[in-house]
């Protein structure tokens, strides 16, 4: 059987981590290449970057840190953020990351997400989508709305619809990112997981609210989710990857332990 | 010096790093004298075994693999090279490199809660003995992303085997050849160390 999988998130601002990140560890706290490979080192099974650069003429910077990750950690990770075209996710891709993450530019574009997944393959396309519940309407039948901009703004979409549409065009992967449940450490979306998870075949990643092991637990077993991404509980040091393991290992969970 | 075949499938380069990483010598290489003339060739690839198998032929390269396993090179398949490899896959009318009998079907599973393509980690269980193998043990985990999985018509061709609603074999090889379904190169210490093995294998099976 597959195995769970933990994923972390590290934001990256001009090539140095972003101040989101305080891991205790690392040599160069500010180095996001030492910090991917602590946790690399430590079992992570997946992680993704985002790109928080503000400007364009810094994106290149990106490159550079991509290609050095992908030289020193040899698992599956995926770069996100400022992503707009075709070339941009292949230059990623060459660069030595197995996925893209689209979030909100194949809000704007739908067609981004077929064309990148013509391009690299549907196994290399993470659709990531910002949700926000909202009161049930004949525009949003499922009480969720797709937000973007980092939930600044609303656009009207059903997250289920946005979800199997995403599907549709050619995403391999959706991460369900809570906008409410963000930064709680009280526990993901159960619910909306969960709905998501049944309304499509890829496999869906939790993302939100992750602030103990149990959380994880919860949402890989009743949130139906293949994959937990975890951020400030590792950055900060709350937690290791390895305790999080042993305890859904102690569950009776699968995961991959090193 | 390890030849990595280049076929247009897929990214090489996480292979390349790889070897750049553990000191291996290594050049990707589009020319079938190159890869005749191998010490060793490592076959990777993702994506269509019909595209695959009508770029090898466009370039010669079928013919190269081929004569070079005959002539006893070490070749390490993955992934999609690990498919072409057989006689036939389903996924293609276009016969494949034969090198080991057998061919390649798509998953058909009942269990409606697995999800195809099969992707991430899942553990490996070994069934004979391989020099490639030497520094993994039963259980340990490979990261996966495939919808088709090789079945050689023989067992003996079988080195490990892996569980996802079905078991199918996740390492194959015959003589000079062994071929992983599974991305070492993406599969962590225990993928960097079956790489390692790879390079110091002479190609003589067990």
């Amino acid at each position: 059987m597959l195995s769970k999988r933990i994923v972390s998130c590290l934001d990256v601002r001009d090539g140095r981590l972003a101040k989101s990140v305080r891991f205790v560890d690392t040599r160069d706290i500010g180095d996001p290449v030492s910090t991917a490979r602590n946790y690399y080192e430590a079992g992570i099974d997946e992680l993704v970057f985002y790109d928080i650069t503000a400007s364009s003429d810094q994106r290149d910077i990106m490159i550079d840190v991509v290609s050095a990750v992908a030289s020193c950690i040899f698992i599956p990770f995926s770069v996100g953020g400022g992503l707009r075209t075709v070339e941009d996710c292949t230059r990623v891709r060459l660069a030595g990351a197995e996925k893209i993450n689209l979030n909100t530019a194949a809000v704007a574009d739908q067609s981004l997400i077929t064309r990148v997944s013509r391009a690299l393959g549907s196994q290399a396309v993470v659709l990531s989508m910002d949700v926000l519940a909202v009161p049930a309407s004949p525009q949003t039948p499922s009480g969720y709305e797709i937000v973007t901009h980092g939930g600044r703004t609303r656009t009207g979409l059903d997250a289920i619809a946005w979800a199997r549409r995403g599907e549709a065009l050619g995403a391999g992967e959706l991460v369900v990112n809570s906008i409410d449940a963000d930064g709680t450490r009280e526990g993901y979306e159960i619910r909306l997981t969960r709905m998501i998870a049944e309304a499509v075949s890829i496999p869906v990643i939790a993302s939100g609210g992750g602030g103990a092991p149990q959380h994880l637990y919860d949402v890989l077993t009743e949130g139906r989710a293949d994959a937990a991404l975890i951020a400030s509980i590792l950055h900060f040091g709350e937690y290791t990857i390895r305790e999080i393991k042993e305890y859904l290992r102690a569950e009776g969970l699968k995961v991959r332990m090193v | 010096m390890i030849v990595i075949v280049d076929y247009n499938a897929g990214n090489l380069t996480s292979v390349k790093r790889a070897l750049d990483y553990l000191s291996i010598p290594c050049a990707i290489s589009p020319d079938p004298h190159k890869v005749l003339n191998a010490e060793k060739i490592i076959f990777p690839g993702v994506g269509h075994a019909g595209f695959a198998m009508k770029v090898l032929r466009e370039r010669a390269l079928d013919a190269a693999l081929k004569e070079a396993f005959n002539k006893g090179t070490p070749i390490l398949g993955i992934c999609l090279g690990t498919q072409v490899i057989l006689s036939s896959s389903e996924e293609t009318d276009l016969p494949c490199l034969d090198l080991i009998a057998g061919t390649c079907p798509k998953f058909a599973l009942s269990d409606p809660a697995l999800k195809i393509p099969h992707m991430g980690w899942n553990s490996i269980i070994m069934q004979r003995p391989h020099p490639v193998l030497c520094g993994i043990a039963d259980g340990d985990e490979f990261y996966f992303v495939h919808s088709f999985y090789p079945q050689p018509r023989e067992k003996t061709d079988v080195f490990a085997l892996c569980d996802y609603g079905i078991t199918f074999p996740a390492v194959i090889g015959r003589g000079n050849l062994v071929a992983t379904q599974f991305h070492p190169e993406k599969s962590g210490q225990a993928g960097l160390r079956l790489l390692s093995a790879f390079a110091s294998w002479d190609g003589a099976s067990c």
